[in-house]
């Protein structure tokens, strides 16, 4: 019992700064556990993330989160944890090898790993005894002994007991017979390790208070909300991991937010596939709803030949990609920036569409309300480009603000705008010369309101047509248009300084490459210029980005650098300057990795 | 007053409005295509309705039949979207505008082979649609290969022999639950006419499987989706009446001799059995009729199976009565005061 292996006592103290892995078995009630130990870290105002690495599962295969909590608001993905917690007999032998050397071991006494890893600190702990003890329904003893770690954590490494009642109230909230239940464990913990348990490790949370006006939230609820605040009216969905829970949320705050009258203001509905889905939104965005969709790579290839007749019979809708790891079933519950070229030119023929890409909640909140405008402005789907690292894990950011622009629904004609032009429109024609005509939403009363919708040929007044001239002048307008759409999707988010390198990058890889900057600053004498993409078509600030540097490092989350090639295809002028670095083995980046690959790259210079 | 003539008025209906507003583009499918037969029914159906052409939507998916919308009403919306998923199409738009008609146009490969997951998800919910399904047991566009509604032993042009079995539409549609269900031939205008009225009148989803053979493809002898066949083997169920609520003789319409089905907007089909005293509103009996026929080899026209109780899907998911695609930024978008109390929960 107690404290045992190495003995370090003079190891200077390490404050706010911790990577802590936790092992469990999925189905087992962790996920409690471990939010409380996150927001417990979030309360006490030190920069945290969460991130869950879960199985393809519902029930008993193991399933590990990682917390980093770190002073200099470094929260990325680091590869060797500082702390190990091992409550899965099951890995537990490859779960300390996670573990960085000098690191902490914290484990149930029964799994026999005192002689292993003989580099770090181990602390053994009867849980099982001890649940015994707190737990006098054998049935939840599986589910509360993980409520055992955290008082044993909390106590080692200076967790504001406070802020871990707070954090168990809110994670529970409503429950109060979970409470009842978890309380007692988690302090009788947190009394025997303080009774029982040498610290002989270096780490130590302090307070800060860099978390004042923040929110914790996982990138999906982000978008939701995006959504809800933008006037989403209609969303179909069919479930895929990761993208289900931005429905289920959608559909909780709709449920909520969106009643009148004991009605709904509002339509949800669970299709029969992902083709269904985007068929229903193809229908409502053509008769003038805000239409949406959320789904994943698998989904998008299902979507492909609707997307191509919504994109070129110009129908607005919306669709969420919480990206994860493909090809075909690929690794469902593991992040991948891999659909980025199967967004860009989704479905057959000439087709580019507009996507914004967020890099934190706060743009998807942002960007997924700003798409639905974009949407019915262009007349075309608009795509977001998230993934299952943004969608599911869970991320400090700032309060999201009230959207105060009006909704914008685009280039309408109505019954009195017919009127007035006596009934003389094209539905195709491009009037202004910005390549986005007008049109007419289904009921309108006017004679002349109606036009025909198709895939097929069509002249600017929609009627049917093989003629080459008008098949040309059509795909044409559309490539007007997507020139219009460049000066209309969010800009990239770009820091220089006149540097020769520049890094470009996307999404989520955002953390990883702000950390290793800094650190190849510092340890490496070298700057380099940030271009942060928020959007395809690329704007005339990428271009710039790129003609200015010597050499641009493009990042991703996959094997074939998808976005690089995107660049290629758009400003092939450049081509030779890019330098792609794909991290593609299902997770997220670390900044270790972005600096051993610029490294390595600027020696080959 | 000798020589003078007054012009007489052009008929028009109570929308004031007169046929030709309900006019098409020109067919450009073959002479004599049983689609035609049918496009004519649905222009009468609509007229006689008087349905405000602008409050009408058309919507198919790929194949001949799927291009029909074309030549009907072009005063109305229509969308030809893609193969086998015009029932997604239709759900979407309902969605957006609970009010507008709908009236879906398909064909047996459009629904039977390539839609047939969307047909069933379709019954499913019960949208307020009118799906025809323009029946010939071949694909017409690609040039005359079987569908799935082909029945077994039929012969191609060029003497291939179908060895698989039909997918009966009706006898699927009775068995999940669609609420109103009948088989038609393009050939027996008058049940047509009284069958497509009162299928749009019908709150649900009315599936009406005509029978309509392909002049070009499927009109030979062997084939069991020709005009001779047909002709020759379909056995008329019912003598079939739509009455409106404003027809002279709406009230006089009591249960008798025939069936008399008051529909949700108080128009009354009456329905007069034939040889036979099948009971529409009879799940079972709508099943054993269809299998009893396919075995005989005849073709019974008719209403097959009607429920006009069952929920609309609109209804089912609780809308508001308001169109979605009317509600403004005040409705759309929630309050200050509730993205505050958002923020607040997860601080």
């Amino acid at each position: 019992m107690g404290s045992a292996g190495v003995s370090n006592t003079e190891t200077k103290t390490i404050v706010n700064d911790l990577v802590l892995h936790v092992a469990t078995a999925n189905g087992s009630g962790s996920q409690t556990s471990n939010m409380v130990l996150l927001r417990a870290l979030f309360g006490m105002g030190i920069p945290v993330s969460g991130k869950n690495l879960f199985p393809s599962n519902i029930q008993g295969l193991p399933t590990w989160f990682t917390i980093r909590a770190n002073g200099n608001g470094w929260i990325a993905r680091k590869q060797d944890a500082d702390i190990v917690v091992c409550m899965n007999s099951e890995t537990s032998d490859e779960d300390i090898e996670t573990a960085r050397e000098g690191a902490v071991l914290i484990y149930e006494e029964s799994l026999n790993l005192a002689d292993k890893r003989p580099d770090c600190v181990h602390y053994s702990i009867p849980f099982k005894k001890m649940i015994a003890d707190v737990c006098p329904d054998m049935r939840l003893r599986k589910l509360v002994i993980n409520m055992l770690y955290v008082g044993v954590c909390a106590q080692l490494f200076g967790l504001d007991m406070d802020e871990i009642r707070k954090a168990l109230g809110v994670q529970l909230a409503g429950k109060q017979k979970a409470i009842d239940i978890n309380q007692p464990a988690l302090e009788h913990a947190y009394k025997w390790a303080e009774e029982n348990l040498k610290k002989i490790d270096p780490f130590r949370v302090e307070r800060m208070n860099e978390n004042e006006g923040k929110i914790i939230i996982e990138g999906n609820a982000a978008a939701a909300l995006g959504l809800l605040f933008g006037g989403v009216s209609v969303m179909t969905w069919y479930p895929i991991t990761p993208s289900s829970s931005l429905c289920e949320y959608l559909e909780e705050y709709l449920n909520k937010y969106r009643m009148k009258d004991g009605k709904k203001t509002f339509a949800v509905v669970q299709a029969e596939d992902e083709i269904s889905a985007v068929g229903m939104l193809a229908g409502a965005g053509w008769a003038g709803a805000r239409a949406f969709t959320s789904t994943s790579g698998p989904g998008i290839s299902l979507m492909n030949e609707i997307i191509g007749l919504a994109y070129f019979a110009e129908i607005p809708f919306v669709i969420c990609n919480v990206a994860r790891t493909g090809p075909s079933t690929g690794l469902p519950t593991r992040t991948m920036q891999g659909d980025v070229l199967s967004l860009f030119y989704a479905s057959h023929g000439d087709t580019k569409h507009v996507v914004v890409i967020p890099s934190t909640p706060k743009e998807a909140f942002e960007m997924a309300g700003e798409a639905l405008n974009l949407a019915e402005e262009l007349q075309t789907p608009v795509f977001i480009l998230s993934d299952l690292d943004l969608g599911m894990n869970y991320w400090t950011s700032e309060r999201f603000e009230y959207p105060t622009d009006p909704i914008r629904h685009g280039k309408i004609l109505d019954k009195a705008a017919l009127e007035k032009l006596g009934g003389k429109w094209g539905r195709y024609e491009d009037v202004d010369g910005d390549g986005i005509p007008y049109r007419t939403i289904p009921g309108t009363d006017h004679p002349k309101a109606a036009y025909f919708t198709r895939g097929t040929g069509h002249t600017p007044q929609a009627t049917y047509s093989e003629k080459p001239e008008h098949w040309k002048s059509n795909m044409d307008r559309l490539t007007r248009k997507f020139e219009t759409a460049k000066t209309m999707v969010p800009k990239p988010e770009i820091i220089e300084e006149g540097h020769a390198a520049g890094i470009l990058y996307f999404g989520t890889t955002q953390e990883a490459i702000r950390e290793a900057l800094a650190t190849l600053d510092k340890k490496h004498a070298l700057k380099l210029d940030q271009c942060r993409l928020r959007a395809f078509p690329f704007t005339q600030e990428v271009e710039d980005f790129l003609n200015k540097h010597e050499r641009v490092y493009v990042v991703e989350l996959n094997r074939d650098g998808q976005m690089r090639m995107a660049l290629d295809a758009e400003l092939p002028r450049f081509s030779s300057k890019l330098r792609g670095i794909h991290h593609y083995d299902g997770m997220p980046l670390t900044a270790n990795f972005v600096v051993e690959s610029i490294i390595n790259k600027e020696e080959d210079i | 007053m000798a020589g003078t003539t007054t012009p007489k008025p052009p008929e028009t209906n109570r929308a004031g409005l007169q046929k030709k507003d309900y006019a098409g583009s020109k067919s450009t499918l073959c002479i004599g295509c049983g689609h035609d037969l049918i496009t004519a029914r649905v222009i009468d159906a609509c007229y006689d309705l008087s349905i405000k052409p602008e409050e009408l939507v058309k919507l198919s998916g790929i194949g001949c039949s799927s291009k029909t919308p074309a030549y009907f009403i072009s005063r109305s919306f229509s969308f030809n979207s893609v193969h086998g998923r015009m029932p997604s199409i239709a759900t979407g738009t309902a969605l957006a505008n609970r009010k507008l008609h709908m009236i879906g146009v398909s064909g047996d490969g459009d629904t039977a082979n390539i839609g047939m997951g969307q047909f069933v998800h379709l019954m499913r919910r019960n949208l307020d649609l009118t799906y025809i399904i323009e029946n010939n047991g071949v694909y017409g566009l690609t040039k005359g290969q079987f569908s799935a509604t082909a029945d077994k032993g039929s012969k191609l042009k060029h003497g291939a022999v179908n060895p698989f079995h039909a997918i009966d539409l009706c006898a699927l549609a009775v068995e999940l639950g669609c609420g109103f269900v009948a088989r038609l031939f393009a050939g027996n205008t008058k049940m047509m006419r009284q069958v497509v009225q009162a299928a749009m009148a019908y709150e649900g989803l009315a599936v009406l499987d005509i029978i309509s053979p392909c002049v070009t493809f499927n009109n030979h002898a062997g084939s069991t989706k020709s005009f001779p066949f047909a002709k020759d083997n379909e056995f008329a169920l019912q003598d079939i009446g739509f009455v409106p609520t404003y027809d002279p003789h709406y009230e006089d319409m009591k249960e008798g001799e025939e069936r008399v089905v008051k529909l949700g907007d108080g128009s009354k089909i009456t329905i007069k059995a034939l040889d036979r005293d099948h009971d529409p509103s009879n799940r079972i009996a709508a099943l054993n009729l269809l299998a009893e026929y396919h075995e005989s080899g005849k073709i019974p026209t008719g209403i097959i199976y009607l429920n006009e109780k069952e929920p609309r899907f609109v209804d089912q998911i609780n809308m508001c009565d308001t169109p979605l695609s009317h509600l403004k930024q005040d409705v759309l978008r929630p309050s200050k005061a509730a993205l505050d109390e958002i923020m607040d929960s997860l601080s």
